[in-house]
């Protein structure tokens, strides 16, 4: 028991130093937040002026752009660490490795968690969305999203982060692995903001926590052995 | 990590016995081809462009088989860390690779004259366009990182995970499409062209393991290679495996 508590406190001390570097450079954050909305009015383009086209295609465009964005944050959330070789030092202090992926997953979610509430603001007004009444639905299935799209992001930046060409490596291991929650957010948020007639947000929601479930168990299981080396 | 030894005189023989065993597959394959177009009618609604069958058809088995096979020497390297596991699993994945995507050719030339279209968002074609990215990602990490154990480790993880990722995407799509649209059941395959399928799963599967065979034979004649300029330029032949751990 006492072991996980003191996992526990570190992988929040992890997150706390993360955040609290983000929070007094700003530079990453203010970058990463600018490339999706950014992303979000090229799509506002490239979708065409047409009102119903746009609100229809707005949950793939948002979701999307986060995508996108989020790439970049997971890949510098290494990034800080191998300037210095911090992270070295961060694998030598004593305790588990995976309390290290732990508190990078907690910073990162919070990262994109606060990414996800500008860019759907802007998502919302830009593409004229309406918000459907059960609001909150549509809270859960953001932040079982974030979780999906946070737990492969960190794991996958762990390795990209620290390979030649991370840029492209990223998001060629990450997009693949991501089909299935882009898919289950999108069709749930589509689903809510369409009244959801038929029920399939939950249907989908189930799927989307699921994978949360299966991914977020194999990435600390698998990540001792990808941060070791 | 535990080191490949490969002398040169066992390399020529393993190179030996991979070559006849390649002439064996691919005579069987040719057969079976001939076997399988010979005996088969032609299809009511499809005629003859049914015989694409036998190649579209194996070919698809082979692209579930041999990710499986990269993911159970992954799984063996990440347990027993052993070189030659990493590697057979990297030649499965380059094997893999070229059916998956000799299975969407295929089954693209198929759905041209047969759907009327290249390309559908069918649960299947989804999920195995998925698979071929994965693997292609899992290649790119290989081609990306320079440093041996280091590869070793990422790439296997990155071939278990995708692996668990596969029939997870299958689920999503088919219920993406299902939610749309009805989904086409595959038809009921008439006698006549099971033994022609049969003897061609078995041909392929036969191509498949020379292919496996002969890069991973390829890769341990590159490791003893590196090895043998390793110990050269360190001015020692008796230099080990052991001491170049670590580096």
């Amino acid at each position: 028991m006492s072991t996980w508590r003191h996992e526990w406190r570190r992988a929040r001390a992890i997150a706390w130093k993360d955040l609290t570097a983000e929070r007094r450079s700003k530079a990453g954050f203010n970058a990463v937040v600018a490339l999706a909305v950014t992303i979000l009015v090229m799509f506002g383009f490239a979708l065409g002026p047409d009102a119903q086209v746009i609100r229809d295609a707005a949950p793939g465009a948002i979701w999307l752009a986060v995508l996108f964005a989020g790439v970049l944050a997971f890949n510098r959330s290494y990034q800080v660490e191998l300037d210095g070789s911090a992270l070295e030092q961060l694998i030598l202090y004593p305790g588990g490795r995976r309390s290290i992926f732990a508190g990078k997953l907690l910073a990162n979610f919070a990262f994109v968690a606060l990414m996800l509430a500008i860019v759907i603001t802007v998502g919302i007004v830009l593409f004229q969305v309406r918000l459907p009444p059960n609001w909150p639905a549509l809270l859960v299935i953001v932040l079982l999203g974030a979780i999906g799209l946070v737990t492969l992001g960190t794991f996958y930046a762990a390795m990209a982060s620290r390979s030649r060409a991370r840029e492209v490596l990223l998001p060629l291991l990450l997009f693949p692995m991501l089909v299935p929650v882009l898919l289950a957010a999108v069709e749930a948020t589509k689903a809510l903001l369409g009244g959801n007639l038929m029920g399939d947000a939950s249907a989908w929601g189930r799927l989307l926590a699921a994978f949360d479930v299966v991914f977020l168990a194999a990435a600390f299981l698998a990540f001792e052995s990808v941060i070791e080396v | 990590m535990n080191q490949v030894a490969l002398s040169a005189p066992v390399a020529a023989k393993r190179v030996d016995r991979t070559l006849w065993f390649g002439w064996f597959a691919f005579a069987f394959l040719i057969a079976s081809q001939a076997i399988a177009i010979a005996i088969s009618p032609p299809d009511r609604d499809m005629g003859d462009l049914q015989k694409i069958m036998y190649v579209h058809v194996p070919s698809a088995w082979m692209t579930m088989l041999a990710p499986l096979t990269v993911l159970v020497f992954a799984l063996r390297y990440l347990v027993r860390g052993r070189e030659e596991d990493d590697l057979l699993a990297a030649a499965a994945a380059e094997v893999a690779v070229a059916f998956a995507g000799l299975t969407l050719v295929l089954g693209m030339i198929w759905a041209r004259p047969t759907w009327g279209v290249w390309w559908t968002w069918d649960a299947r074609l989804t999920s195995t366009l998925v698979l071929f990215m994965i693997l292609v990602g899992y290649l790119a990490v290989r081609a990306l990182v320079d440093e041996r154990e280091r590869r070793a480790r990422w790439s296997a993880a990155v071939g278990v995970l995708g692996a668990i990722n596969v029939p997870i995407v299958y689920m999503s799509v088919r219920w993406w499409r299902t939610i749309h649209q009805i989904q086409s059941s595959p038809a009921t395959v008439d006698p006549a062209y099971v033994i022609g399928l049969r003897l061609n799963a078995f041909a392929f599967l036969f191509v498949m393991i020379y292919c496996i065979r002969r890069r991973y034979d390829a890769a341990l004649i590159e490791r003893s290679a590196e090895r043998a300029s390793e110990a050269a330029a360190l001015g020692d032949a008796s230099v080990t495996g052991e001491s170049l751990n670590g580096r």
